[in-house]
């Protein structure tokens, strides 16, 4: 089916479409993520918003999606569709694009979707762009972003309405600007897909907000099913297993409190962390680490804030003894107030923190725990 | 039976990063390392080697300088290197880019008992397409984040890594693995290693090599041949600085504890 598609034919193409993923009859969080974003761009565009949900008797889960914005879902069921594979899901997924023709695809940036993003786009011939922390269509908000998260001069953003495609100008306005940190964060990069559709982008998870539940919309939502075909021929690959983490996995992303620990603790691990974790008990949060911090094996990868971790914004991120990387900075700069303890002054992480304190944090941070202890207790 | 393992030569982005005033990478001023989830897929090669006594075959994509780390690479224990370097090439994004190394692969030869390695993802573009889109264009199947991978035969069974525990996986070979850091510690150089490198077979792959595969036109490479296009690059601003608190005793915690309150924060 994909054999007769042409990605160039630009004007076949409409609506915003979210991969919907799903683990074991549940949803990715990241997904209600998607689809409250994909609202608005949908509405920018003055089109329709669609959720592509596929797996094995799921149609029962479909139905939430509109209660954040989807319009339809289209629902594709297939036993062999139970378990994700490269195989099965791409193969679903370029026929159902092939045939009804989104002009953008947004897939969440899992461990999942950025296996299937590119061999979907490169089978779609069609761009994608990867780990987008920020999506646009509109020139005047688009231009509006640009003022506040960049350093671009006023007449170079005014311009931003036509780009060079191809030796001739292009202009942009309908399409996904869709822009993410690059060279480890050091430099921001918005990316177009200018002459071929869907233009496709997987999205940094915890980095779009969620929207408000709306039961009425979510009772109103269109589903369609898809007649999906598989058959054996089409699997090279076998799921043996799939194993569930057996310790649970920390959940930065959604902690409003998060106490991170670097390479300042190196030199008593267990009770740098044993701190971090009083301090996070107190304030009913939850303890990270920087890439050092999880290289070194003190703390699991799930902990693990920054360009190469996960990208947070609580409402108090807490900083022991963590330098303050560009990496790091990467991942929590737009927490609403950071803490940093360090026992250099100089660190680059006092640069961004609302409070620092210039200290050894085995001692400053029990008295931080005792402080904040007692705040609470007079409320 | 042979291991090819696609590598990228990277600007070393955990040092200090220059921007040049028009918002571009001061590439000149950087360091340049091999990537580091490439190493591990070349040290996963070289385990692979040991064990079934298999070829080991680098390639790169990248300006003939590349031609050093590739020797470097020869030195742990790669056996041959391919530099697949042209002018039509430069300017690719990551479906022109495996559309060229997809090419160069196909060129070299894939035996039916052949495993292709990539790193999960490169550290100066960090997108991790590269690898899968390679495995689309030859029709492989792919397996990408693995923590580990076993051989029998012509079956690869992997462990998949996901953000909430793992998948094992099971193909045959022809296929394509993206490795991470987790499945192993990439070796050195040994001394022997460095003296026979340089005698090592090096083939460079240029336009003209590749001209008439099929998967090479005008439309599928370089700057033109890539479906994206950048329509600026910028610096973020620096936040403000915030405040430094006086001292670092229980009264400078407090001080913290009652501003904290005071703002309902917590």
């Amino acid at each position: 089916m994909v054999e007769n598609y042409n990605s160039a034919a630009i004007a076949e193409f409409k609506n915003v479409w979210v991969f919907c993923e799903q683990r074991q009859g549940k949803m990715m969080p990241t997904t209600f993520e998607l689809i409250s974003e994909g609202r608005k761009l949908a509405d920018e565009l003055g089109v329709n918003l669609c959720g592509l949900l596929l797996g094995d008797n799921i149609e029962g889960i479909a139905k939430e999606l509109g209660g954040y914005g989807a319009d339809e879902v289209i629902v594709c069921d297939h036993p062999m569709l139970k378990n994700y594979t490269t195989d099965a899901y791409a193969k679903v997924i370029c026929d159902v694009i092939s045939e009804m023709k989104p002009e953008a695809f947004l897939i969440g940036a899992t461990n999942i979707g950025r296996d299937l993003g590119p061999r979907c786009a490169a089978r779609l011939h069609t761009g994608l762009c990867a780990d987008c922390t920020h999506l646009d269509v509109d020139m005047p908000i688009y231009k509006d972003f640009l003022r506040g998260a960049s350093t671009l001069p006023e007449e170079k953003i005014e311009k931003m309405n036509t780009a060079k495609v191809m030796g001739e100008d292009h202009d942009v306005s309908r399409d996904l600007k869709m822009t993410r940190p690059a060279f480890g964060g050091n430099l921001m990069a918005t990316i177009i897909c200018p002459r071929f559709r869907p233009a496709m982008a997987t999205v940094r998870p915890g980095v779009m907000k969620k929207a408000p539940f709306d039961q009425k919309k979510a009772d109103a939502v269109k589903l369609t099913k898809y007649d999906v075909k598989l058959e054996a021929a089409d699997m090279q690959t076998e799921v043996v297993e799939v194993v569930k983490a057996a310790k649970k996995l920390v959940d930065l992303i959604g902690a409003d409190f998060i106490v991170s620990v670097g390479r300042g603790i190196s030199k008593d691990v267990e009770g740098g962390i044993k701190l971090a974790e009083e301090l996070a008990d107190v304030l009913g949060g939850v303890v990270g680490g920087s890439r050092v911090a999880i290289d070194s094996g003190w703390l699991t990868a799930d902990h693990q804030v920054g360009q190469t971790g996960k990208t947070v914004h609580p409402k108090v991120y807490v900083a022991l003894g963590i330098s303050g990387s560009i990496q790091h900075k990467a991942g929590m700069s737009e927490s609403e107030c950071i803490i940093a303890v360090n026992k250099n002054e100089t660190a680059p992480i006092f640069e961004i923190a609302d409070y620092g304190i210039c200290g050894d944090l085995f001692k400053v941070t029990p008295m931080l725990t005792e402080a904040f202890k007692a705040a609470k207790a007079s409320k | 039976m042979k291991i090819l393992v696609c590598v990228k030569q990277v600007p070393d982005t955990s040092g200090k990063v220059a921007v040049n005033p028009d918002g571009t990478l001061n590439r000149a001023s950087m360091q340049t390392i091999i990537n580091p989830d490439d190493m591990n897929a070349v040290e996963a090669a070289l385990k692979l080697k040991d064990e079934l006594g298999c070829k080991v075959t680098v390639v790169t994509m990248g300006p003939p300088p590349a031609e050093g780390m590739l020797r470097e690479l020869m030195a742990m224990g790669a056996d041959d290197g391919y530099l697949v370097s042209a002018r039509e090439f430069g300017g690719s994004d990551t479906y022109a880019t495996s559309q060229i190394l997809a090419a160069a692969l196909d060129t070299i030869g894939i035996d039916a008992d052949d495993i292709v390695f990539c790193g999960r993802q490169a550290i100066d573009g960090d997108t991790a397409q590269v690898g899968p889109q390679i495995a689309e264009k030859l029709h492989l199947p792919q397996i990408t984040y693995a923590a580990d991978i076993k051989k029998d035969g012509n079956t690869i069974t992997v462990k998949r890594i996901l953000e909430d525990g793992y998948m094992t996986i099971k193909t045959q070979t022809p296929c394509l693995v993206t490795c991470i850091k987790e499945l192993n510690t990439p070796r050195y150089m040994s001394v022997s290693g460095v003296f026979e490198a340089y005698s090592k077979p090096m083939t460079v792959l240029d336009y003209n090599a590749l001209k008439d595969h099929p998967l090479i036109d005008a439309t599928t490479i370089g700057l033109k041949g890539s479906p994206t296009n950048i329509l600026t690059s910028f610096t973020p601003p620096q936040k403000g600085a915030g405040q430094m608190l006086e001292g670092n005793d229980m009264a400078t915690c407090e001080k913290l504890a009652g501003i904290l309150l005071d703002k309902h924060i917590i």
